[in-house]
């Protein structure tokens, strides 16, 4: 008996190693011939995150969005590849009283996933439900809307400015009003903003959904935000699993446009960006945002659809005025501008498809004009204007980015040490200060203001020069330093013009002014891309990464 | 005996008071913060300082601590900024995922490991032996990350036959019940669901058993080693006794003395390995909730964890101690 029992160990060791085998050879059988494990009839994608939940009005960021976008409709949208604004569940809107009122004349036999009828009182129950909004946890979730709108019925906690919004009427089922206290210049266009979605007022009231409490220092959402978002997209909420990281939409068979082509959209969240490759890579997700530019041709070597957005970006060198009295002079600003290469840093340093940019607007937002000052590379220009302003011996601190990649800038060390190279070439002398994006960065740069050089962009929310020139220039701001009057009210005028036409010379005009001064260093705008598998058709890539999975189909 | 847990039990409450202190301030003191993770790019300074405002933080640290000691003596350990959820409840979402990972990992790890330190012990010097030195020196050597993502490179992308990330596939719609997915498939009777959860399963566990095997494997082996040369054994074979006999009752016996406290030893380890392994599979526990957490500046998901994993390491200390006293009573009276 003993002898065997010996024997045992060796056994054992052999039944194990013999085990393993057989659960990979099992898992070889079973997984063979399948080639992908999602249906022709669900699309999987890979999120970078979780969304913070699914009530649209409390979101702001494109985790959220993604799957916010799938489920909800907003009054007007984009035209898919676009910025352009076409109808939704609105078909037309007339701005009147210097576009003080809008009137939307509604989609009509549209329901909400519950069932119930979406129409002018649901649109005003919608808009009164933002404006009369309590509690500080509550209003300090609604970025969007703050911005947009400027106040609530009663501001609370550290929430200030006066309400835009006055007031809302159905005239009859299919005709919304709303009036303003003031125009806006970011209407129309952010009415199309998701955080604007029109959800079902019954539901909204069924679950609670202006409850948003707050735990410690954190928020906790109400079940409506949480499991039972009501909207009247193409896709419908079915369950959002934790444990295994899943959102899971269905179909929403009544849908009022094109059904959609996949039964279930699923959502997987991956946090981890080399996982979210390899998943691709092994078949169990069929696509991704933001792949990383230093991976597409391997991507499209795989035989995926490395996706190219249109550029809705602006990556720009900030200057800090404030610590450093050589930056005041205009001149040593625009010698920093000719030392800098752009040309080369886009080719070298930024994905395909990106262009150099001689002012803070995108090309396809109007506003955008060739009349700004261009102050192309030229070293032995930048050589004589720092000469010229007793600058020669400048020596500038200049803060970068780490642990970070945003689609302005996938890879911020590398195009700061582009920069600083060029401007070591003129005899700039360059101190770089790295820190993390989350570490400090921000705060060291938006907030103290510490630095005299910095990186930094901006992806646009819908197509308004305001969103962009008008968030950077528009007031003075510890990030750059410096007080220009005529800046800040050409900023202001371009916002209250009344008709496309008006607002659109107006930021043209701020556009110039702003390149004259030179308060940044305009770099590039760069498209950001989305992946998918071989497969999959009918994905639109669209500028303001506001991708619909409805039309989306698998080879 | 009781006085002696009674004191030792009061001994760990301002242990613990001081780890809260230090995991608190320490948070606290690391730069950017909770507000800008969780407002994104368009954060603005104002928007920050508003937010800082609602959440409290703006308020000096002691005053916030005193808040938060106030509150989880009333069990409030309040929400995650990420998720919403009560962090408890995250952390008993995330706890299975941590546990069942673990488990597998100990299992290969002591399974394999054993009978190959054994072997290689037996085998000394030949090629077998050498083989598995060898292999336990790369196991030791590659770091979590790489090995991972060279099995997924390997066993998801190049040959296609397991799942290269995730707990679960997204399109098997399972019951949870105990948050243990192999378990869970059994319970509710959806067999596919377990097989898919342990096909899972394979490839995160190898990684993660990657080092305790190795360690395992070199223990087992040189104290086999060790204990063959020992006077007991040679005793055994002069009365007689065969080899088999020997290798069974004296040599292993005795030899697995060592190896028992180097896997409690490893078993903790695990657990710490399990953040990296855990990143780099998509595993949905307690690795990537601190993970995650770190990198948002999640608070109070992390003072909940790390007090978590204090209190754990402050009662496993005051476990042993008192087995000790049990054991020797001379230990009581120091």
């Amino acid at each position: 008996m003993l002898p065997t029992r010996a024997g045992g160990l060796r056994r054992i060791a052999l039944i194990g190693l013999a085990g393993a085998l057989a659960v990979t050879a099992a898992a070889c059988a079973s997984e063979r011939g399948s080639g992908n494990n999602g249906a022709s009839d669900t699309f999987i994608f890979g999120a970078a995150g979780a969304p913070k939940n699914f009530d649209p009005i409390f979101n702001d960021d494109g985790e959220s969005f993604r799957p916010a976008r799938q489920m909800f409709d907003t009054l007007v949208t984009y035209k898919p590849g676009t910025t352009e604004l076409q109808g939704a569940l609105a078909t037309a809107w007339t701005p009147s009283d210097g576009n003080k009122t809008w009137t939307f004349t509604l989609r009509q036999g549209v329901k909400f996933h519950d069932g119930t009828p979406f129409n002018a009182a649901a649109v005003c129950f919608n808009f009164d439900r933002w404006y009369n909004m309590k509690g500080a946890a509550a209003q300090s979730q609604m970025i969007y809307y703050g911005d947009v709108f400027e106040g609530f019925a009663k501001n609370e906690a550290d929430t200030t400015g006066q309400p835009v919004y006055k007031s809302c009427e159905a005239k009859d089922d299919h005709t919304a009003v709303l009036h303003l206290n003031k125009p806006k210049g970011a209407f129309p266009d952010a009415f199309g903003l998701t955080s604007l979605s029109m959800s079902s007022p019954d539901a909204l009231k069924k679950y609670n959904a202006d409850t948003v409490t707050q735990s410690g220092e954190a928020f906790t959402y109400s079940p409506y935000a949480t499991d039972h978002p009501t909207g009247t997209g193409p896709y419908k909420f079915d369950s959002f699993d934790k444990a295994n990281n899943t959102i899971t939409l269905v179909r929403n068979e009544d849908y009022w446009g094109e059904k959609a082509k996949t039964a279930k959209l699923i959502f997987k969240i991956i946090p981890d960006e080399n996982a979210r490759k390899q998943e691709l890579a092994a078949g169990t997700i069929d696509g991704y945002d933001y792949p990383n530019p230093a991976d597409y041709n391997s991507l499209k070597q795989a035989g995926d659809q490395v996706l190219i957005r249109p550029a809705f970006n602006i990556l720009y060198l900030g200057i800090n005025q404030k610590n450093n009295p050589k930056l005041k002079d205009v001149r040593v600003r625009k010698a920093i501008e000719f030392a800098i290469n752009k040309d080369q840093l886009v080719k070298n340093r930024l994905p395909q498809g990106a262009y150099p940019q001689d002012q803070f607007l995108p090309n396809n937002v109007p506003g955008h004009t060739d009349a700004v000052e261009k102050d192309s590379y030229n070293p032995d220009v930048a050589r004589q204007l720092l000469a010229q302003a007793g600058a020669s011996d400048l020596a500038l601190n200049f803060y970068v980015p780490t642990e970070v990649t945003r689609p302005y800038m996938p890879n911020p060390v590398d195009i700061a040490a582009a920069v600083t190279d060029d401007l070591k070439a003129v005899g700039i002398k360059v101190n770089v200060v790295q820190e993390p994006w989350n570490g400090g960065y921000k705060d060291s740069v938006q907030k103290a203001g510490k630095q005299d050089l910095h990186l930094l962009g901006w992806t646009g929310d819908y197509a308004d020069a305001g969103n962009f020139i008008g968030t950077f220039f528009g007031r003075p701001k510890p990030e750059f330093g410096f007080d220009n009057p005529q800046i800040f009210s050409a900023l202001s005028t371009a916002d209250a013009q009344a008709t496309p036409d008006a607002k659109k010379a107006a930021y043209e005009n701020a556009s110039v002014l702003i390149s004259q001064y030179v308060p940044a260093v305009p770099l590039s705008s760069s498209p950001p891309a989305i992946v998918v598998r071989g497969n999959v058709k009918g994905l639109v890539p669209t500028p303001l990464t506001d991708e619909r999975f409805y039309t989306v189909t698998k080879g | 005996m009781l006085r002696f847990v009674i004191r030792r039990l009061l001994q760990a409450i301002p242990t613990l008071l001081v780890l809260s202190v230090l995991v608190f301030a320490w948070l606290r003191l690391l730069p950017g913060g909770p507000a800008t993770a969780l407002l994104g790019d368009k954060a603005t300074p104002e928007k920050v300082a508003a937010m800082n405002n609602v959440l409290g933080l703006d308020q000096p640290i002691p005053v916030q601590y005193f808040k938060f000691l106030g509150r989880i003596l009333t069990g409030d350990f309040g929400a995650s900024l990420i998720s919403g959820d009560g962090v408890l409840t995250e952390i008993a979402r995330a706890f299975p995922a941590t546990v069942e990972l673990s488990l597998a990992a100990l299992v290969l790890a002591v399974g394999f490991g054993i009978p190959m330190g054994y072997l290689a012990a037996r085998y000394r010097g030949r090629f077998l032996d050498n083989a598995t030195v060898l292999t336990t020196l790369v196991g030791v050597a590659v770091p979590v990350f790489f090995f991972g993502v060279l099995l997924k490179y390997v066993f998801a992308q190049k040959l296609g036959v397991l799942p290269p990330s995730g707990r679960q596939d997204v399109t098997i719609d399972a019951t949870h019940i105990t948050g243990f997915f192999t378990l869970d498939g059994l319970l509710t009777g959806e067999l596919d669901a377990t097989w898919d959860a342990i096909k899972h399963l394979i490839l995160p566990s190898i990684a993660l058993a990657s080092i305790p095997f190795a360690v395992i494997v070199r223990i087992t082996r040189a104290s086999v080693l060790d204990v063959q040369q020992e006077d007991f054994v040679r005793t055994a074979e002069s009365k007689g006794l065969t080899t088999a006999t020997i290798r069974q009752r004296h040599v292993l016996r005795n030899a697995l003395l060592p190896v028992s406290t180097t896997i409690g030893l490893q078993t903790g380890l695990l657990l710490a390995g399990a953040v990296l392994t855990e990143k780099v599979f998509n595993w949905n526990g307690l690795g990537a909730l601190l993970a995650q957490g770190i990198e948002r500046r999640d608070y109070p998901r992390l003072q909940a964890l790390l007090l978590l994993a204090a209190t754990v390491y402050v009662l496993v200390n005051l476990l042993v101690d008192i087995s000790y006293a049990i054991i020797d009573p001379r230990v009581r009276v120091r």
